[in-house]
């Protein structure tokens, strides 16, 4: 069974919010929209996004590293978000395992944003539905658009390409590959939500010189002027050996 | 709900689908736009892109809420009779009003005296225009924002290695396996270097970020090495004498590429002190650099010409010539400027452990000696030798504004050009790789005007108003050595102003020093607010009036396309397009954006009519070039000479019959020529057929050394490019500043400075590299204001455009100070108190946040997230105006007095560069009691007439009919 995701490699990502305003460009205008903007030119804007960026530090300086992370619906395969769902609008397909809100049926009673423990789920204050993340399951299967595009706004978008989108139950997929290979983790498994969504860690490369790296015979500044030689008159063993 | 896979989103609406080039920032991405109905659906990167390769960044991503803001003006606006400027009372007028105001007012103007007219552009992508009509004017005073931007990186750079970074240069990360970003750097060239760095990194590369701050691409390095800011020369320099002092310097490449072996005149009585030594009189005089120096042969001991076949000749060492002249190599002369720049001597000034910058030297070393990249190219150089394959190093470095906006910047750059030179890895794989029009001479051939005579009324300039001093004679002062320009750029104050100094024209305006102008204006540049330095007293000095009632500067007219806290100010509004309603050129006459295998330059064509009345900044000066008459708008008998500008950018040719144009692909009759040819009536429909973008790959062996490679260089002068197919050999040395130097010392035959800027000159032109302190610091009670305060750049914010941008403004409503918790418990506040932040010039009330990712001696922001109150259509009390705060009230555009009474600018002496970076300030807790709002603060700019009503509750934006 298909099981479609995000694999987000942090090591990459460098949190310059291309997804967060892709997306909202993408389906504001499209089957999930409006993603309406609360005092747009006033005091303390806020709107509906289906995805976010958080920025954390890490250490102490100068240990310091920064981590940006993007979050978006996880779209868990075991959604705590669809069994409280009271009228059956919050749902997972079958098909693709993508988590959708039918706004037909949601009454906007947020309990399903209650059950989810990632905070992925933004009420529509102005709809007054539940709004989230549909990996763009309006263009993704959109026949006309050409196959490589065929992706979520966010995935096309990310200049650092640190979105990763493909099917995490194909185990010869690009993103379970990667899943397998670098390391790629969900959040707070200890829920048992099984997250779809994956991230993938940060990675260091160091580089070690070693001292004798540093000396060499062709040094080039063997090549300038006559090499240092003693002067004849210092002592030497020459002159007080005896035997 | 339907079901979503049923129907495509394409057949909801009538669609159409355009392809342009973004402006959102100053990167130039490709964009497909889709439009329902006539309205924004989508903005998407142009996947066939060279630039973007189909990403886009959150800006970009961003544009539907640029274009619908309700910031957009849409009328020509006059400020009415009566009214105080500034009070931003304004009524409509029409175009054709507009024109006449300011035909009659310019026309008098250039038929009496043409200074007192200065054009001065902000983000401005059009220079080749906007400078072509500052020259048929017949006014010096123009330039761009490079002055208070870049300038440099630029000119760092470039002379020292013929090019420089972002669109004419950069780092080679698809080869490179280390890569070192100094400084804040992620604004420009933004989304190629974010799709660059994510590959390298992939691909095993060790990235390091030096940087005050670890924040933007800083977050994914592999280290981190904080740094005082205004000290990167100084880590700079003890890296260069650690690769001399271990010799991990590239000995072949030094010798064969640049001037380190030639032979420097140590005679201090000579009037030729410190110039190499020439043996003979070139045939020919140009904008390039003869081959007539010498090296030293160490096999019979003696002089020769340099590249003279079979000698290798010293690197190192003192001489005496046959005529008795001491001599030394210019790298002799590094060898021992870097003497006692050691590791532990800059690990006082930078707070970076010795240990560190000696490793860091070493893994550059090394890294650059022993995992050399061979590519089986072969390629011949321009002294006829034959290579068998291009050698590189795959040691990278990229930086912008972070070493350049300090007074000590220009040698900063230099020294990081020199560092790149001695690791050989200019123009090289792996290292870094020039983009056309680039490598250019050192200094590149244009030069600015040279004296008053050169500036005449009704009389077009005899050049460019900008360009590349060589030596003295090429400065522009009048007999007494004072500045012609209005912003003194080319004077003895700062003479390699390559791109003037826009951050000292009202000042300067204001006080009639040198002179006093009649009109001031202004395009894209929001000199009232972040693009000023001190911006209270240059927003008094724009309302400021004389001992006759009227305004010291007369007039001032701004074009934007959005009400900016600039607008509020003009006496004269012009209601510009947005980058999605006009037609422009990125091209190869001014920034176009080449890629490192070969040329490329790219178009806007508009996929949305314009707003209201706004009209294009380009038609409204090809309009006022008519209208005065200016030669290259109007034929022979003074009628229009182009219907528009799409026709302009077709016919206009740099001399008739030149061939060469704004844009460079499908040009010739048939459009099947590039670089050179005859206009082509069809050019843009074939841009449009292309995407937008015309991209030319050199041949393989074309692609690197070009500085040395004959073939390329003569396929430059074959196209255009470059007027001489002569080396471009790397200036380890700076005969350049030299020359400057022993003006000031009143040697040599060029113009000599005033006698007050005598030392300025000699001190700062310095043929080697140097690490001074910032100029600022020598003013700053240090123990008073113990703290640096820089900006860095927030990616869905660069370039400080969009506020106006509903979607944008939610990422950053405003701003803190970051501070390192120390630096809390020093002024006794807690993370997110209000604090006040103070400099010697000024002080802002803001709100602190403790971050561990800072130098505990740097404090930092957002930079131009705060903004005045009401402007760019926010209420009056939006987070912007109100926590949102500015560094700019902190920082002085002008030094105080020396003791001799000279004022000079905030800047680098070398090349007027604002020093931002250079302030030092303390922070304190805000008074229990007093406001917790940002001050200073002003008052609130009104709505203009034609602006949009701004929606107050909820914006719910969905494209076309369907969404209504």
């Amino acid at each position: 069974m298909t099981q479609l995701a995000l694999v987000i490699d942090l090591n990459v990502c460098v949190g310059c919010h291309a997804c967060v305003t892709s997306c909202k460009e993408w389906n504001t205008s499209g089957w999930a929209g409006p993603l309406a903007d609360f005092s747009p030119y006033g005091p303390d804007p806020h709107g509906t996004f289906f995805n976010r960026v958080q920025t954390f530090e890490v250490g102490e300086y100068p240990h310091t590293t920064v981590v940006h992370f993007p979050k978006s619906c996880l779209h868990c395969e075991e959604p705590p978000c669809v069994p409280v769902c009271p009228t059956g609008a919050s749902y997972k397909r079958e098909e693709d395992g993508i988590v959708l809100v039918d706004y037909d049926k949601c009454i906007g009673c947020k309990y399903c944003s209650w059950a989810c423990p990632y905070g992925a789920r933004e009420l529509d204050e102005h709809q007054k539905v539940m709004k989230k993340c549909t990996l763009c399951v309006d263009r993704i299967y959109d026949e006309s658009l050409p196959e490589a595009e065929r992706k979520p706004a966010c995935v096309l978008a990310c200049p650092t390409n640190a979105r990763l989108f493909g099917d995490v139950h194909d185990p010869y997929s690009q993103v379970s590959v990667a899943i397998r290979e670098q390391g790629g983790y969900t959040l707070m498994p200890e829920w048992g939500t099984k997250p779809a969504n994956h991230y993938l860690p940060r990675r260091r490369t160091e580089l070690r010189i070693h001292a004798d790296e540093l000396i060499r015979a062709d040094n080039p500044l063997k090549k300038e002027g006559v090499p240092p030689k003693p002067p004849k008159d210092q002592p030497t063993l020459d002159e007080t050996t005896s035997w | 709900m339907e079901d979503l896979t049923q129907r495509s989103d394409k057949a909801r609406g009538h669609t159409e689908v355009k392809y342009t080039t973004c402006y959102m920032c100053a990167c130039r991405c490709g964009i497909r736009v889709t439009l329902r109905d006539g309205q924004l659906r989508y903005i998407e990167g142009n996947p066939d892109h060279p630039l973007n390769q189909g990403v886009i960044c959150a800006k970009g991503a961003s544009g539907i809420m640029k274009q619908y803001s309700p910031a957009r003006l849409s009328r020509p606006l006059r400020r009415k009779a009566g009214t105080e400027r500034g009070e931003g009372k304004f009524e409509p007028i029409s175009w054709e009003e507009a024109f006449g105001i300011l035909a009659e007012r310019l026309a008098e103007i250039r038929a009496t005296d043409p200074r007192r007219f200065a054009l001065f552009t902000g983000r401005d992508q059009m220079q080749a225009l906007t400078g072509l009509f500052a020259q048929q004017f017949g006014t010096p005073n123009y330039a761009a924002h490079g002055g208070f931007c870049s300038v440099n990186m630029a000119a760092g750079l470039i002379y020292t290695i013929g090019g420089s970074f972002w669109e004419f240069g950069g780092p080679d990360l698809e080869r490179a396996k280390l890569f070192f970003m100094i400084g804040t750097a992620e604004d420009h060239h933004s989304n190629p270097l974010k799709i660059a760095i994510s590959r390298f990194k992939r691909a095993g590369g060790r990235f390091v970020a030096i940087n005050p701050v670890r924040t933007g691409y800083a977050a994914i390095a592999d280290e981190w090495v904080p740094i005082r800011p205004g000290t990167d020369g100084a880590f700079l320099l003890a890296v260069v004498h650690e690769l001399i002092h271990t010799g991990l310097y590239d000995r072949e490449f030094l010798v064969r590429y640049t001037n380190a072996p030639e032979l420097v005149n140590q005679d201090a009585d000579s009037e030729e002190f410190g110039m190499f030594v020439r043996f003979e009189v070139p045939p020919e005089e140009g904008c390039f650099d003869p081959q007539n120096k010498l090296w030293w042969d160490p096999e019979v001991d003696r002089p020769v010409s340099t590249h003279t076949p079979g000698v290798d000749p010293r690197l190192l060492g003192t001489f005496r010539l046959p005529d008795g002249t001491p001599v030394k190599t210019a790298f002799q002369l590094l060898k021992e400027r870097v003497a006692s720049y050691t590791p532990e001597w800059a690990e006082d000034i930078t707070g970076v452990p010795a240990a560190t910058i000696r490793r860091l030297a070493y893994e550059m070393g090394v890294t650059a000696r022993d995992q050399k990249i061979e590519l089986p190219i072969p390629w011949t150089d321009v002294w006829d030798q034959d290579h068998e394959s291009v050698v590189g190093s795959p040691v990278a470095f990229h930086a912008m504004r972070g070493l350049a906006a300090h007074s000590n910047g220009f040698h900063t750059i230099r020294a990081l050009g020199i560092l790149m030179t001695l690791l050989g890895t200019i123009d090289t794989p792996g290292g870094f790789r020039h983009k056309a029009p680039f490598p250019r001479p050192i200094p590149p051939c244009a030069k600015p005007p040279k004296g008053p005579e050169d500036v005449q009324p009704d009389t077009p300039l005899n050049g460019l108003p900008l360009g590349w001093p060589a030596d003295p004679d090429d400065l522009f002062v009048d007999e007494a050595g004072a500045p012609v320009r209005i912003d003194k750029a080319f004077s003895w104050e700062y003479p390699l102003a390559v791109h003037g100094l826009m951050h000292n024209v009202i000042t300067n305006a204001w006080k009639g020093d040198p002179y006093r102008i009649d009109t001031l204006m202004l395009f894209m540049a929001n000199m009232a607010w972040n693009s000023s330095m001190n911006t209270t007293e240059v927003r008094r000095m724009l309302t400021d009036k004389d001992e006759n009632g009227e305004y010291k500067i007369p007039f001032l007219v701004v074009a934007d396309a959005f009400e900016s806290e600039t607008v509020a100010f003009a006496d004269l509004v012009l209601p510009d397009t947005t980058y999605l309603e006009r037609h422009d050129v990125m091209s190869m006459l001014d920034r176009p954006i080449s890629e490192y295998d070969g040329p490329v330059d790219s178009v806007r064509i508009p996929v949305l009519p314009p707003k209201g009345e706004c009209k294009p900044f380009q038609e409204v000066l090809i309009e006022l070039g008519v209208r005065l008459k200016l030669p290259a708008f109007v034929d022979e008998n003074g009628e229009r000479k182009y219907k528009d500008y799409p026709d302009f950018i077709v016919r206009y040719e740099t001399a008739p019959g030149s061939g060469i144009g704004f844009l460079a692909g499908w040009r010739g009759k048939n459009g099947d020529k590039f670089m050179v040819g005859e206009p082509n009536p069809r050019q843009w429909e074939m841009y449009a057929q292309n995407g937008g973008f015309f991209h030319y790959e050199l041949p393989r062996s074309f692609q690197y050394m070009r500085n040395w490679n004959k073939g390329y260089l003569t396929w430059a002068r074959a196209n255009g490019l470059t007027r001489y197919a002569e080396p471009i050999n790397c200036h380890i040395y700076s005969e350049v500043l030299q020359k400057f130097r022993l003006a000031a010392e009143g040697r040599g035959i060029t113009r000599k400075p005033p006698e007050a800027l005598r030392e300025r000159v000699a001190y700062f032109f310095d043929p080697l590299p140097f690490w001074h302190e910032p100029l600022e610091t020598v003013y700053t009670d240090t123990r008073r204001y113990p703290l640096r305060a820089v900006t860095q750049r927030p990616m869905p914010m660069y370039h400080s455009w969009d506020s106006q941008n509903a979607w944008l403004r939610q990422i950053h409503s405003h701003n803190y100070l970051f501070v390192h918790p120390s630096v809390g418990k020093a002024g006794a506040f807690e993370d997110g108190d209000w604090v006040w932040v103070e400099s010697p010039w000024g002080k802002v009330r803001c709100m602190a946040r403790f971050t561990e990712a800072v130098e505990p001696g740097t404090v930092w922001t957002w930079n131009a997230i705060g903004k005045a109150s009401g402007a760019w259509a926010l209420h009056p009390r939006a987070n912007e105006s109100q926590q949102g705060f500015l560094l700019n009230h902190l920082i002085t555009e002008e030094l105080p007095e020396d003791p001799e009474g000279l004022r000079v600018s905030n800047s680098d002496p070398v090349t007027g560069q604002a020093g931002w970076y250079d302030v030092r300030v303390r922070v304190y807790k805000a008074a229990e009691g007093e406001p917790r709002v940002t001050e200073p603060r002003f008052p609130p700019l009104r709505r203009l007439p034609g602006m949009a009503k701004a929606p107050r509750k909820w914006l719910a934006y969905m494209a076309g009919l369907k969404g209504r």
